[in-house]
């Protein structure tokens, strides 16, 4: 129980944060539209619905990035990092804490972005949005973890796509497969397989990226 | 210094039988193993293209099993066993990349397909080990970047499954058709000459471990030597 309001309370320390400063959220927001209207002049005419499906996925993916860099940048700014891990809670909960703000953020993006997408390129059914919100899960689980990661060491902007990009792959197939698939359910099923695995592994291995020694 | 009498013992021994094995393999597989009905000659790069290939997969997992050990026993030795096991993969990794392109070539007339899973699979192992390196070079030395390096291992060898999972699943929309695969119907002599081959690269493959892991135990040795004397 009490790991629960521990999470709750570091989630709404994040929330409050991006509340008071709106770091992050405008600049996703604005980043997944111009994106969008990028890919009106990337693809030809004639090019298909499913050529726009698959862009939309790497929207998706670099918004994501765009927010999980600054994931940790408050914490790191003002020293709060250290308190956090000499908090009398277990680490774990301040990756569960973070991938429930991150996850947040995303998924502000993504309602203004979807519907947008939907004007400008191709409607998304119910299945292509459950993959989304499947991939939404993945994405942050790990990408909060690679971030802290990243967040140690020099040029961590720099790093964390290329750490989180190769572990995305799966998440872009399964995104994408089930969007324009006749039988989406494979893909769903890779979508909830992965989340399983590497939200348990992210979970289990915060600890040893955080501590000292 | 005396334990870096205790690194090196038998590794000679070892590194002139791997050299006599590949030699043995080489012949076995030019000469010796007869030649593919219908790939002819360019068959022949099978029995080094699969060893490499198996071998670097046994270095990631050798990775991440001494990632593991040193998450879970905190011993400071597992973390430079890992990394040089992960860097082996990765040279591994990269001569499958090489093989796999001309034997591409040679079959289907071209370096690179995205029909063939294992190759797209290298190709995403590749790009992650090489993060692997980019991270483990940025962070300060220490404890936390062993244990982060450990993390990042140990999330290879979920993610081979994963991705092989995954791109299996890909080729529906991106390649309806593929190239049917079904290899050729191995003889005896076929057979021997792929395993001996198998047993020389992966001892190759242990062989530079051992020599890549003394040189940089002597090199740490050595630096705190100096810093001793100074």
């Amino acid at each position: 129980m009490t790991y629960l309001a521990d999470v709750a309370a570091l989630t709404r320390k994040d929330l409050r944060v991006e509340l008071r400063a709106q770091d992050t959220l405008p600049a996703m927001l604005l980043f997944v539209l111009s994106t969008l209207v990028v890919f009106h002049f990337a693809l030809p005419e004639g090019t298909g619905e499913d050529a726009a499906y698959g862009l939309l996925w790497v929207a998706i993916v670099f918004t994501a990035l765009l927010g999980l860099a600054r994931a940790w940048v408050p914490e790191q700014e003002h020293g709060v990092f250290d308190g956090l891990v000499l908090a009398p809670c277990d680490r774990s909960a301040i990756w569960v804490g973070k991938t429930v703000a991150t996850l947040a953020f995303l998924l502000a993006a993504q309602v203004v972005a979807l519907p947008a997408f939907a004007l400008f390129f191709a409607p998304l059914d119910a299945v292509a949005l459950v993959g989304v919100l499947l991939a939404d899960i993945g994405i942050c689980a790990v990408g909060s973890l690679m971030a802290a990661m990243a967040a140690a060491g020099r040029a961590r902007e720099l790093l964390l796509p290329l750490l989180l990009l190769p572990l995305s792959i799966p998440l872009i197939v399964g995104g994408v497969g089930s969007a324009i698939s006749t039988e989406p359910e494979r893909y769903l099923l890779l979508l909830a397989l992965y989340d399983g695995i590497f939200a348990v592994l992210s979970w289990a291995s915060f600890e040893y990226v955080v501590t000292e020694s | 210094m005396s334990s870096a009498f205790s690194w090196i013992r038998g590794l000679p021994a070892l590194a002139t039988l791997a050299a006599g094995l590949i030699g043995l393999a080489l012949l076995l597989s030019f000469f010796i193993a007869p030649e593919d009905g219908n790939q002819g000659i360019s068959q022949r790069i099978f029995y080094i293209h699969v060893p490499i290939a198996l071998t670097a997969y046994f270095c990631f997992g050798l990775g991440a099993w001494k990632a593991l050990l040193l998450l879970w026993r905190g011993e400071e030795r597992h973390d430079l066993e890992s990394y040089v096991a992960i860097h082996q993969g990765t040279i591994f990794g990269l001569l499958t990349l090489i093989t796999g392109a001309i034997w591409a070539k040679a079959s289907w007339g071209v370096w690179w397909t995205w029909d063939s899973n294992q190759l797209v699979l290298f190709l995403t192992l590749f790009l992650f080990y090489c993060a692997y390196f980019m991270l483990r070079f940025s962070l300060p030395e220490g404890p936390r970047r062993s244990r982060s390096s450990a993390v990042y291992a140990l999330f290879g060898v979920a993610l081979i499954p994963v991705s092989f999972l995954a791109i299996r699943l890909a080729e529906d929309f991106i390649h309806p058709t593929t190239f049917t695969r079904d290899g050729p119907q191995m003889t005896g002599t076929m057979f021997t000459a792929f395993c001996v081959s198998w047993v020389a690269v992966t001892l190759l493959a242990y062989v530079l471990y051992r020599v890549e892991l003394v040189g940089k135990r002597l090199h740490t040795d050595l630096r705190e030597l100096r810093e001793a004397l100074e």
